[in-house]
Formats: C-alpha cells, sequence, structure tokens
C-alpha cells in the first residue's frame, strides 16, 4: 500500500484542506489525555459528513490502511492514540444535532458532539443527558460511545451505555449498521449495549439517539470530615445498608483535600484525614425524607465535621473542589499516573490501607480521591520524570495497585476503558478463554484489524514513553478529570 | 445424553453440572436452552434441550454491595424474596415471577414491567455474565462490581439474545433498594388520545415516578392511566397529590388493591383465555396510527408509552399489521412458532456476532 496513492484516493472525498499529512499539522494528534504515549500518524482526515466518513472508512478499507477515529482527545487510557501505519479520522467536524424530541425525550446527535452540548440544547425544557465525565465541556459523545464514560452519578444512573437508545454505526469495511432505535424497549438482542465501550475496534459510531432525563427537582449536599479514611468508608456502608440511594457519595484523602484547597480554596477542612461529600436529589419530598435519615447516619458516623450547602452557590463550591482534585494535585508535582481500579465497595477500606503500604514500600507519593458509592478508585500516583527510572517506578506501583483491585474481586478500569495503558493487565481480569472469544469476535467484525489496532488485547510493541503528567489543557485549566 | 435425534421430541439435558452442558452444546447439533417455560418455545428442529432448571440457586450476595451472582436456573421468585428480606429488589420489575420464569429466561427474554420506567431495564441492571457459546466454551463478561469498563459487554449483548446466541449459565445484578410504600393514581380517559394528551406532562415532570400505564380493554372506549410511585413513606401522601393535581383528577390507591393493579400486569393475567401477548417496543408517538387498528384487542401502553402489550389469538394478523406499520414484535406465552414477528432490517453487525459466537447456528436463527 503507498501512502500517496491512498491520500490521492482521498481527495476524490475530501477537500485538500481537510486532509492533514504535514507534520507541524500532524503533531496535534500525536497523542490523547494519556501524554505516556505519542504517536505520529501518517496523516489525518477531517470528514464533515457522515458519507464523508463512511467513504474514508471504505477507502482505508480497500487500501489495507488502519485507522483510529478520535473526537477531542481526552482518553485517559491512550484510546485514541494513533498506530504508525494508520491515519486518523478525526470526527470534531461531524458536530451535528440532528434532532431534539423534548416531549419523547431524545436528542438525535452526530459522533462529534460534545457531551455537555446535548445538556445545553435542552436544558431549556428542563431535561438533561446524564452522562457527566469531568472532561464533558470537551470530550465528544463518540468517544464516550467507544468508551462507555462514567462520572460521578453511576451508581444511580448507569454509564453512557445506559443512556444511548439507537446507533448508527459504519463497520470497519465500510457496511452500515442501524442498532436499537428511539424506543426505550427492545425485542432482540442488546446490540447497542455491545457496540458501546467496544473502544474503536467495531467501527465508528457516525449517530446516537440518547435518552434524555427530567433534571432532578432539588439536590442536598453535605461535607463531612473524619480523623480516620476508615470511619468514613464506613459511613459510605451504613448509608447504603439504610437503603438510601444517593446520586452521588465521594471521599477524598489528606492529600488530595490539600491540594484541592490550594487550588480552588473550596473550604475543606485541611487537617481532615478523610472528607466524605454526599448528594441526594430528586423529587423534593422524597429528598426531604431521605435527608432527615441521612443526618441520624452522619451524626452517629461521628465526623468531627459537618458542612451542608444552604444554597447552590456553595452546593457548587463543594463540588468545585472535588472536580478539581486531580487538576490540583498535579500542583504537588510535575508528573503523575492517574488509576483507574474498581474494588467491591465493602473493601474500600482495606484497599486504600494496603495502597498505602504500597506507597511507603516504593517511597512514592499516592492522592486518593474516589467514587466511594461504586467503589471506583483514582489513586494518583506522583513522581518526578526528570529522575531517571522515576516512571518505571511509578507503573511498577501501578501495577501493583491494579493486581490489588484483582485480588479484591474488582476491575483494572471503571470508567477510563482498557485503551493502551492497560492492554496488559487484561489477562489478569479475563481468562486465556475469555480473551480469545473477544478476538474471535473482534475478528468476525474486522477481519483486517484496521478499527483501532493495537488497542485493548494484550499484543504488540508499546510505543516509546515520553512523559506522564496533566494534559496540555488540563494545565490550562480547560479540562478535569474524575 | 447429548446424541443427536431427527425427531421433533427433544432429548432433554437436565444437569447442574456446566462442564456437561458445555459438552451437550459441542455434541450437539442444535439446542436449545430451557428454563421454565414461561415465555418463549425452543427453536424449531431442536435436537437437544438443556433444562437449567437445575442450575439454581444463589452463588454470592452482598447486600451492602448492591449486588447479586444467581445460576440462570434459579426461579426469579427466590430472588426477589431473598433480596426483600434486605430491603432490596430487582428495579425492572421481571415478568411473570408466580409463573415460576427463571433469571436465565427473563434476560434472554428481556422480560422487563412497568417498573422499568424508573431506573431501566434488565440492560441497566445486568453486570456480569458466564455463558455457552456455540463450540461449547464457558465464557465469562462483565464482572461483579456495579462500575466496570474492561472487555466487551457480553452482559448487555445477551439482554433479549432468546438463547440464540448463547446459553446463559449465570447472571450477576446491580440490586437497589426498595421502597417503602407505593402508591398509584388511578384516572379514567374518555378516549385514548386523552391519556395520550396526558403523557408528555408526566414523562417529563420532575418527579421521581415508578410506572406510567396505559389500560384499554377490547369492547371500551374509554382508557384507564395509572401511573405508580414508591419511595419513604414520609412525603408520599404529599407526592401523590401533586400527580393528582398535574392530571387533573383521579383516584389514589394503595395497599393490596394497589399490588393487584401491577401484579396483574406483571404476571398478564389480564390476557383472555389462551391469548399470546406481543410486545412492540414503539414511541407515544406511534400510539395512535397503530391503536386504530386494535379495537377488539385487549392492550397496555406501558413504560410512558414505549412499550405495547397486545393479546393477541391470531398472530398472523398481529405479523401483517405491525409489518405495514414498521414495528417490530415479539410474541410471547403459549406460543410455539417462531417468537421474532413484525418489521425487520438488514443487520450486518448482528450477523457477524452471530457468526463469531454461534459459527454452526446450533441455536437457530436470530
Amino acid at each position: 500500500m503507498s501512502l500517496g496513492a491512498f491520500l490521492a484516493a482521498l481527495q476524490r472525498y475530501l477537500p485538500a484542506d481537510r486532509i492533514l499529512s504535514h507534520p507541524a499539522a500532524l503533531a496535534a494528534y500525536e497523542s490523547d489525555a494519556l501524554t505516556a504515549f505519542r504517536q505520529r500518524p501518517l496523516a489525518v482526515a477531517v470528514p464533515e459528513t457522515q458519507d464523508e466518513v463512511i467513504a474514508t472508512v471504505r477507502l482505508c478499507h480497500q487500501h489495507r490502511m488502519p485507522f483510529v477515529a478520535r473526537g477531542s482527545g481526552t482518553s485517559l487510557s491512550g484510546g485514541s492514540l494513533p498506530v504508525k501505519d494508520g491515519i486518523v479520522i478525526a470526527l470534531n467536524r461531524l458536530n451535528r444535532i440532528l434532532k431534539v424530541d423534548i416531549t419523547q425525550r431524545f436528542a438525535v446527535v452526530e459522533a462529534g458532539v460534545i457531551n455537555l452540548d446535548i445538556t445545553r440544547a435542552v436544558a431549556h425544557s428542563g431535561l438533561l443527558f446524564a452522562p457527566d465525565p469531568s472532561s464533558q465541556p470537551i470530550c465528544t459523545i463518540g468517544g464516550n460511545i467507544a468508551f462507555n464514560s462514567g462520572g460521578a452519578h453511576c451508581l444511580k444512573y448507569g454509564m453512557t451505555s445506559n443512556h444511548i437508545l439507537g446507533l448508527k454505526v459504519v463497520l470497519p469495511d465500510g457496511e452500515v449498521a442501524h442498532l436499537g432505535s428511539e424506543s426505550l424497549e427492545n425485542v432482540d438482542a442488546d446490540w447497542v449495549g455491545l457496540f458501546v465501550g467496544s473502544e474503536g475496534l467495531f467501527g465508528i459510531a457516525l449517530e446516537a439517539t440518547v435518552r434524555l432525563l427530567p433534571k432532578p427537582e432539588t439536590y442536598r449536599t453535605l461535607l463531612a470530615a473524619y480523623r480516620s479514611m476508615e470511619a468514613a468508608g464506613d459511613t459510605v456502608s451504613a448509608i447504603i445498608a439504610s437503603g438510601l440511594l444517593p446520586g452521588a457519595l465521594e471521599i477524598m484523602d489528606n492529600l488530595s483535600i490539600q491540594a484541592a484547597e490550594a487550588a480552588v480554596k473550596a473550604g475543606y477542612p485541611t487537617d481532615a484525614a478523610a472528607l466524605l461529600i454526599v448528594e441526594l436529589e430528586g423529587e423534593r419530598a422524597q429528598v426531604e425524607a431521605e435527608w432527615e435519615r441521612l443526618q441520624v447516619i452522619i451524626e452517629r458516623s461521628r465526623p468531627y465535621l459537618v458542612k451542608v450547602a444552604q444554597t447552590e452557590e456553595e452546593r457548587l463550591k463543594i463540588w468545585k473542589g472535588r472536580k478539581s482534585a486531580f487538576s490540583a494535585v498535579g500542583r504537588l508535582s510535575s508528573d503523575y499516573i492517574v488509576q483507574d481500579g474498581v474494588v467491591p465497595r465493602r473493601r474500600l477500606g482495606e484497599a486504600l490501607a494496603r495502597i498505602d503500604q504500597l506507597s511507603a514500600k516504593w517511597g512514592i507519593r499516592v492522592a486518593n480521591v474516589f467514587h466511594a458509592g461504586d467503589g471506583n478508585l483514582h489513586p494518583l500516583i506522583m513522581f518526578d520524570g526528570r529522575q531517571p527510572g522515576a516512571l518505571e517506578r511509578a507503573e511498577a506501583l501501578a501495577g501493583e495497585i491494579i493486581d490489588l483491585c484483582i485480588e479484591l474481586g474488582g476491575s483494572i478500569t471503571g470508567e477510563h476503558g482498557v485503551g493502551m495503558e492497560k492492554r496488559r493487565y487484561m489477562p489478569r481480569q479475563f481468562g486465556q478463554v475469555d480473551l480469545e472469544a473477544m478476538q474471535r469476535l473482534r475478528r468476525a467484525i474486522d477481519p483486517l484489524e484496521l478499527a483501532n489496532r493495537g488497542k485493548v488485547f494484550p499484543e504488540g510493541e508499546p510505543p516509546a514513553l515520553h512523559h506522564v503528567g496533566p494534559h496540555p489543557l488540563e494545565r490550562a485549566g480547560v479540562i478535569s478529570r474524575e | 445424553m447429548s446424541e443427536k435425534t431427527d425427531a421433533h421430541e427433544a432429548t432433554p439435558v437436565a444437569t447442574q453440572d456446566v462442564s456437561a452442558l458445555c459438552e451437550a452444546v459441542r455434541c450437539a447439533s442444535r439446542v436449545c436452552a430451557r428454563g421454565a417455560s414461561t415465555k418463549l418455545p425452543c427453536a424449531e428442529g431442536t435436537a437437544t434441550v438443556l433444562d437449567l432448571t437445575k442450575l439454581s440457586g444463589v452463588i454470592d450476595y452482598q447486600p451492602t454491595e448492591f449486588v447479586i451472582q444467581v445460576w440462570a436456573g434459579t426461579p426469579v421468585r427466590a430472588v426477589q424474596m431473598l433480596l426483600a428480606e434486605h430491603g432490596q429488589y430487582l428495579p425492572f420489575d421481571p415478568l411473570l415471577i408466580e409463573q415460576g420464569a427463571t433469571i436465565g429466561g427473563t434476560v434472554a427474554a428481556n422480560a422487563n414491567g412497568p417498573e422499568r420506567y424508573r431506573y431501566g431495564g434488565v440492560r441497566d441492571f445486568i453486570i456480569g455474565v458466564h455463558f455457552i457459546d456455540g463450540e461449547g466454551h464457558h465464557l465469562a463478561g462483565g464482572g461483579k462490581v456495579v462500575k466496570n469498563a474492561a472487555g466487551f459487554d457480553f452482559p448487555k449483548l445477551l439482554v433479549g439474545s432468546r438463547g440464540r446466541l448463547g446459553v446463559i449459565t449465570d447472571v450477576t445484578f446491580k440490586v437497589f433498594p426498595k421502597p417503602e410504600a407505593y402508591a398509584t393514581l388511578r384516572l379514567t380517559c374518555a378516549h385514548l388520545a386523552e391519556a395520550l394528551n396526558m403523557l408528555p406532562k408526566l414523562t417529563n415532570c420532575p418527579y421521581d415516578l415508578n410506572a406510567v400505564d396505559v389500560v384499554a380493554e377490547a369492547e371500551r372506549e374509554c382508557v384507564e392511566l395509572r401511573v405508580r410511585v414508591g419511595g419513604l413513606r414520609g412525603g408520599l401522601a404529599a407526592r401523590m397529590d401533586r400527580v393528582r393535581a398535574l392530571v387533573g383528577g383521579g383516584e389514589i390507591v394503595s395497599g393490596e388493591d394497589e399490588e393487584t393493579l401491577w401484579r396483574e400486569a406483571r404476571e398478564f393475567t389480564w390476557l383472555p383465555k389462551g391469548a399470546c401477548v406481543v410486545k412492540v417496543p414503539l414511541t407515544p408517538a406511534r400510539i395512535p396510527a397503530l391503536d386504530a387498528q386494535l379495537r377488539g384487542y385487549a392492550r397496555r401502553y406501558s413504560v410512558g408509552g414505549t412499550v405495547a402489550w397486545i393479546a393477541a389469538e391470531d398472530i398472523g394478523a398481529i405479523d401483517a399489521l405491525l409489518r405495514a406499520q414498521d414495528l417490530p414484535g415479539l410474541v410471547m406465552l403459549r406460543s410455539l412458532q417462531e417468537p421474532r414477528i413484525g418489521a425487520r432490517l438488514p443487520n450486518p453487525f448482528a450477523e457477524r456476532v452471530k457468526a463469531a459466537l454461534d459459527p454452526h447456528n446450533k441455536f437457530g436463527d436470530l
């Protein structure tokens, strides 16, 4: 296959200014939010219509050209990292909201539409699109679909997959398939459910029919400070055992509290060993009844300080500290790795104690911020990339934390996906026979392995590591991580 | 036990040994997994029937995790009773519990009831699965934690797969706290149109509603709107008053009468004797045209008007009607014919998935 012939053929479908092949233009596509990996693609195609995407994919198939679909490049697992001998199909301009049906509570949007823009388009009618990854001001729905993105409200509302009703997709050989419908219900196997979270290996979602929910009538948010992590963890268990179903349950450790406080002055007590954030939401009368029950539990858990958000402004301040925790930790350390393991909720305390031990053993600082409601940990492993061997040591510690999550009965990833970053850990979570079945499935859909080659499955040589730390957009304060 | 037979009489294999089930799949040419036979028949020409009712029991239940893992042949009723002891439930409102429906069948038939309206269907609560593919491999998908992004989502894929992609052996669900109390508003509307006009008011309001159904009887013009609300006891009365104010009237029922209304829906006791039921996924805007052809049929528009349940004896007539309106359908209960009726589009994605998981078509066409 010659690149020249491919690009010449591509020009039949795309104007020259939307085919990037100059090294300077390609540099912007070398990496996503997992900046540890860099790879320059051969070229970048920038289609603006679904037909252009389909034509590009067909051409790739004809020329056996591997391709990687990319939205805003916010993947934390290297999911949109280019392949050396392939092209990137950039979907940001495929960004029309095709239909908004307020009465029937759904919208049809193209893959490049920004997550938050869906909610913005329907907010006037009191509706919202529930999935809320922290990168929602810039990440695209296509990327959310490929990686089944999460957020802070997954226990109650589920992940992206739970909010996708239908999909129009182009398979890796250019054939187009329609999956699901506009209805909540279905009489066939859940093809949409399989496609969502397939990390780009099954092709490219062109448009999605998404479910919209009424915005909760009211929120009640509190923050409780504890002298020990154990006490905060026990409180989470007590809340769950009481039959309450909070919209969000988050915990931060001392290091993250201090970092967040220094960064945004959220009013957090900096001497707390652990901070617990609880948010109830829903219909007013129900929330008030739940709130009474919650206060009894919190009182019994003996926090040394409780703050209740009295106004919407105070509520947002509590969240601002939490949402800025990752970028704030970036101030404490030039480089860090974000982990995304999951453990059963009842083993959170044990997991955190063991992470502390590992941190001490390696002499590497680890800050902890996590979605306590669903057991999703986000340890931030801090290191100085200028010191020889520091990255390798940090990665070794990260590997031990992943092993710990598996040992405790959890998962290697809660919401960031496998991508490049965690593919070598897949055999720790799945058996050989399971991985082979996934490979068979992948090859039945894409025999040439053109779509997002090199991701998810543990094979191939990883590209060179360069740098680990905040994404340039994160440094600029545009995005934050969960 | 796994010999091929050409006769219509299938050989049942009843075992609690998963490796024996795998072996049976490997040896047979046509296989059908069967639970309590409450919903769907085995595909025609099935040589070997795998009776999964012995593959029963709870594997793991951690109430504080909101997670339960059970064998596929476990009766749903047993699971709901165990969960209820800890104040929890399967929020998708599984169907035909009293008739013995099993967990595996509930997943394979995607059998959601009216309360699916509040938090979602089987797809929204299944987090892990083990199943046997068409080559006899016992495969795992998902896991036992409520949030998990690793690997392809086999658990969701199998929801509604009707046994045509694999034999489900166990399932892990996320569960939720069960509402402490329920109440239902019943409102009689002179015409269906009146009830349909009411729907968006209910489905778009910020009240937390558990079910929104419209009940239409065969011989009557008037229909009944039913709105179910659940939650903590305190606050429920106030919430019901708001619902009544929103729709402008109606009767509020609670206690046993209220339970009976929804039990009737879940168990399909409203069907005329001997009738099957056809499930039709749709949106509220499609209802008027469909309903215009359904006078004379008992029918319900459930889950805020996103699914129709039609009582039918002549499936051929419903099939033709659905095709004409470009709607899909699934025949459930007491029917021995192919259950998938109505409109169908070619689906190349589905064909490729089928080829990977069941290359010799042992489980029957999709």
